[in-house]
């Protein structure tokens, strides 16, 4: 496959991404198709947090536990490092401490996460929204926009494994029971997501 | 001893498959969602750091607002027993220093880890790369853990919540939450229609 030099040109199609269509840079809102069949503009941000809070609230009374995310990267971590060196898998206590008896599918929050996978799929393609894209900020390269991607994921990778947590473990699941951790980091990772950004607006804007 | 059904699993009424059922059929709903508000596009989601488009915060703080109102009444109600939910503990440095490390990272990835695996189901590039570099990110700090475990131990405060600290009952910290929630959508509001 040829690489992706511009936004703009034509996308890739298959079974997995039927829709194709005019590749953007996506922001949101509804955006005609070249087919003329439009993608359904996203939710209500307010109708899909009521629903993003039952689904936290079921998972409260089914298994007294809320939603995650970094968990199950977690699990798949301690899972490789273990497979490359069992002293380091069980030895560290961190790794020892997200592996499961029945292996990774026998992982809550493993399973889970293949679940947001299969919901999140499943939404966009009733949506029409299924396409190749690489999202970036105008000024920015596809090449540079993963580079920051990469580099960005391991840092939020880095902070989630200290606050044991992300948005999903501590925000939303300890942010509706008031854990006050959960507020801390609520605070500290939006706080420097501003001073961030503010520095970083060149990337995005 | 409450005569509280829930948790179903606690409560013995969900075996280890039909806890893992649960976790598939939550996870799935969990997805749906994230891709239905539109989280699952970096440039969306960016929006919030820019203030040109908040539905992070409308989205997060409706939840939030959600899951408590609806966990403090099935409590109340006797239906969930709240005492046998787990509370995430609180270590108050390490989830300060650490919530800012993943905020930083989070302007840069421009999703988080939970719409990142959205993204790259519903094909974004950009999406799968966050993946990558998450998934590289835990494996290295959880390797280095070891040599900072004095800092990652400190100021450990257990179960910790809000009533805890301004010591007012329960009722009183959930109705200062949604009131606070009303407030920042209406801020929103306000911003987005510049």
């Amino acid at each position: 496959m040829r690489p992706m030099k511009d936004p703009s040109g034509p996308t890739a199609s298959c079974f997995l991404f039927p829709t194709g269509g005019p590749p953007e840079r996506l922001g949101g809102g509804i955006r005609k198709q070249e087919s003329g069949r439009a993608s359904t503009p996203y939710s209500d941000p307010y109708l899909t947090g009521v629903a993003l809070g039952l689904v936290l609230l079921s998972a409260y009374v089914l298994v007294g536990r809320g939603l995650g995310a970094t968990g199950a990267f977690a699990s798949a971590a301690a899972t490789v490092a273990d497979i490359v060196s069992h002293a380091q898998g069980r030895g560290n206590a961190y790794f020892a401490e997200h592996l499961t008896e029945g292996g990774l599918l026998g992982d809550w929050i493993v399973v889970e996460m293949l679940g947001v996978l299969l919901g999140g799929w499943a939404s966009a393609a009733l949506a029409r929204r299924l396409r190749f894209a690489v999202e970036r900020g105008p000024r920015v390269g596809v090449g540079e926009r993963l580079a920051f991607a990469v580099t960005g994921g391991a840092v939020m990778g880095a902070g989630a494994v200290l606050a044991r947590g992300c948005t999903s473990g501590q925000a939303l699941t300890g942010g509706a029971l008031l854990s006050v951790g959960s507020w801390v980091f609520v605070a500290g990772a939006f706080g420097a997501a501003y001073a961030a950004a503010y520095l970083l607006r060149r990337v995005w804007t | 001893m409450s005569g509280a059904v829930a948790p179903l699993a606690d409560a013995g009424l969900l075996g280890a498959r039909g806890s893992l059922a649960a976790a598939l059929a939550i996870g799935v709903a969990f997805g749906w969602c994230l891709e239905r508000s539109g989280l699952g596009s970096a440039r969306k989601l960016v929006g919030q750091f820019y203030l040109t488009d908040l539905a992070v915060l409308k989205v997060m703080f409706s939840a939030i607002v959600t899951a408590m109102l609806g966990a403090f009444w099935l409590d109340l109600l006797g239906v969930l027993d709240l005492g046998r939910v787990y509370v995430p503990q609180t270590w108050l440095l390490p989830q300060l220093v650490g919530g800012a490390i993943f905020g930083a990272g989070l302007a840069l990835a421009g999703l988080c880890p939970g719409t990142s695996c959205v993204a790259a189901a519903t094909g974004r590039a950009d999406g799968a790369a966050v993946v990558a570099g998450l998934f590289a990110g835990v494996l290295a700090t959880g390797a280095a853990l070891p040599s900072v475990r004095a800092f990652y131990e400190s100021t450990a405060r257990g179960t910790f919540t809000l009533p805890d600290v301004v010591r007012l009952p329960y009722g009183v910290v959930v109705l200062a939450v949604v009131v606070l929630a009303l407030g920042a959508f209406a801020v929103a509001e306000r911003l987005e229609a510049r």
